[in-house]
């Protein structure tokens, strides 16, 4: 039904990649992702993120209508609880040790509210 | 006597409970070796010299009063994204330059407690995204059998490290192939377990519905010995499995007589070159040979693995990766003007270029009118993989490949075009995407250069691949041949 030589024709066919992304969609997606991009790196993501996008459009050709999701490999897993105990003691002080600045055991950020 | 290097972890905890050597001269002897091919190889991120000499005396004296674990004085490395309480935990990025953990991974605090000794961290692809090792922000890592070509990633340091004898095994995570497909290209024994046998805990989150840890060694008994130590149920790691680890090395020698093997049709495909194939097909020779009953099984939907893996990965990846944010951890840039400033550029200096392509590729396919049409439709399709998968299973107790398409290939070959570098992964990335069991062990050469056969079982038969692989280890004498300048 699908084969390897089918993934690597569409790889070939996206030399020149259908429906690129424009540049105005790549800063949103940076700015969803909260990514600082220089102007060198616009146009290299443009270019690959719409390729990846349009090889990932060969999963368009499946017929998955009836097909449930698989978010997880292991489909007999459920959620495990554990009892409502503390069992975590107060380490904050080690904690903030990797944390760039704190100060009386808090962490600072630039101001938000003005 | 052979040169302790040569040694498997296997003979050599025989070695230490014979007090044949003691465990400062073998972490001595690991030592110099790190030293002599670290400019070489870039294999390791840290080494842990002092740490590791103290523990060997430590050691030395348990195995003499005869209290020692299972794998008392054997030195191991670990791939720098397992979390070292006191040693800095990279993950391969500038993000992580400055960490470290306040606590130990599960997998690392398991083989302490059995005794082993950890050398240091090994080099690997940033935040284990690359099938190259070219992605480290410490720089490449160069494989053992010709310095110029990679060592396969992301366990790239890892698998050198082994491949070149520096450690007799270290451990590795494999989320698309990031074990298995670096065992390959550098010619050793790469063992990825189900999802769910080896604790996440403590692993620096990539891909969490697919993330696995594992091992890297020389040969298939060596990682018996520690998947033993390694597996089992964690508490801390909400998706650990609560089910008996078997005794793996003892399980080793079941018979293969009567096994039934499927060989992966789609695999012998268009993009397999010819010499690798010949290769695997000389291994299933042999596996006839040894009794095993081969038949052909078609997987109709795992050529859609990659593309499906490329939606799946980059969303669970946009998602850990949010955590980075300049504020409690990692790398923080300077005079921000404000906090969404500081996201921004803390988050664009500290990625390197992959881990914001896989970012914002999953930032994409999980926004808002997009989700449906990538993101669960990729879940739907791995729903079919996975059948396809269970479905082959009612038929076969292993199903058998090749690990990867080519040998090793040039440093820079394939950076420029990103899927390209995707498509190392084509055969490894279905047994991630349905959680399943499986381990890369060398068939042969080309070219002079080692390549990998792939056995895959069903959920939880570890001790059937390892035994399967085993098998084909007693009678082939591959993983016994060790780069040239490092015999």
């Amino acid at each position: 039904m699908y084969d390897f030589a089918l993934v690597f024709a569409l790889r070939d066919a996206l030399r020149e990649p259908p429906m690129p992304l424009t540049r105005e969609q790549i800063a949103s997606i940076a700015e969803l992702a909260r990514l600082d991009l220089s102007s060198n790196e616009m146009p290299v993501y443009q270019e690959s993120l719409s390729s990846i996008l349009a090889f990932v459009g060969a999963l368009d050709q499946v017929d998955t209508a009836r097909v449930t999701p698989l978010a997880h490999p292991l489909t007999g897993l459920t959620q495990r609880l554990r009892p409502d105990v503390v069992s975590e003691s107060d380490r904050h002080e080690e904690y903030q040790q990797n944390a760039p600045r704190v100060a009386a055991g808090l962490y600072l950020v630039p101001k938000v509210i003005e | 006597m052979s040169e302790l290097h040569q040694l498997s972890l296997v003979e050599l905890a025989a070695g230490l409970r014979a007090r044949r050597f003691s465990s400062v001269e073998l972490v001595r002897a690991c030592l110099e070796r790190i030293d002599r091919h670290q400019g070489t190889l870039n294999a390791f991120i840290s080494v842990t010299r002092e740490q590791a000499l103290r523990e060997a005396q430590a050691a030395d004296r348990a195995l003499a009063a005869g209290s020692a674990g299972p794998l008392a004085g054997l030195p191991l490395a670990h791939k720098d994204l397992f979390c070292t309480a006191g040693v800095r935990t990279t993950c391969g990025s500038r993000m992580l330059d400055n960490f470290v953990a306040p606590y130990d991974a599960t997998v690392v605090a398991r083989l302490r407690a059995a005794g082993a000794i950890m050398l240091g961290k090994t080099n690997m692809d940033e935040f284990a995204m690359g099938s190259s090792n070219e992605t480290s922000y410490y720089g490449p890592v160069r494989n053992p059998w010709d310095p110029a070509l990679v060592p396969g990633g992301s366990s790239g340091g890892s698998a050198a490290a082994v491949a070149a004898r520096l450690v007799p095994a270290a451990t590795a995570t494999d989320t698309g192939g990031s074990i298995r497909q670096p065992a390959a290209l550098c010619g050793i024994t790469g063992l990825k377990p189900t999802y769910g046998r080896v604790s996440r805990y403590g692993m620096v989150a990539f891909a969490s519905s697919l993330d696995q840890g594992g091992v890297l060694s020389a040969s298939v008994a060596d990682a018996a010995l520690l998947l033993r130590e390694m597996a089992g149920f964690d508490p801390h790691d909400s998706t650990s499995v609560d089910t008996p680890v078997p005794d793996y090395p003892a399980e080793l020698e079941q018979p293969l007589h009567g096994l039934k093997i499927g060989l992966l049709r789609e695999f012998f495909d268009a993009g397999l070159e010819r010499e690798n194939e010949q290769c695997v097909r000389e291994a299933l020779r042999v596996y006839g040979e040894l009794g095993a009953e081969l038949s052909e099984v078609s997987l109709p939907h795992l050529p859609l693995s990659v593309p499906v893996y490329y939606v799946v990965a980059p969303a669970e990846c946009s998602s850990n990766l949010a955590r980075y944010d300049g504020v409690r951890f990692g790398h923080r840039c300077e005079n921000p003007r404000d906090l969404q400033d500081l996201y921004r550029r803390s988050r664009g200096e500290g990625f390197g270029a992959e881990v914001k392509r896989r970012i914002m590729t999953g930032t994409y396919v999980l926004s808002a009118g997009y989700y449906d049409a990538y993101y669960l439709k990729a879940q739907r399709v791995r729903a079919l993989i996975n059948e396809d998968f269970i479905r082959a299973f009612e038929r076969v107790d292993v199903l058998i490949g090749p690990t990867t398409p080519t040998p090793a290939f040039a440093i820079g070959a394939k950076t420029a075009d990103p899927i390209t570098m995707y498509l190392n992964d084509i055969y490894t990335i279905g047994a991630n995407l349905a959680g399943l069991p499986a381990v890369s062990v060398p068939c042969g050469f080309v070219r002079g250069l080692p390549v990998g056969l792939q056995v895959v079982g069903r959920h939880f038969s570890e001790a059937r691949v390892l035994a399967t692989a085993h098998a084909y280890q007693r009678a082939t004498d591959w993983h016994r041949r060790i780069p040239r300048g490092y015999a």
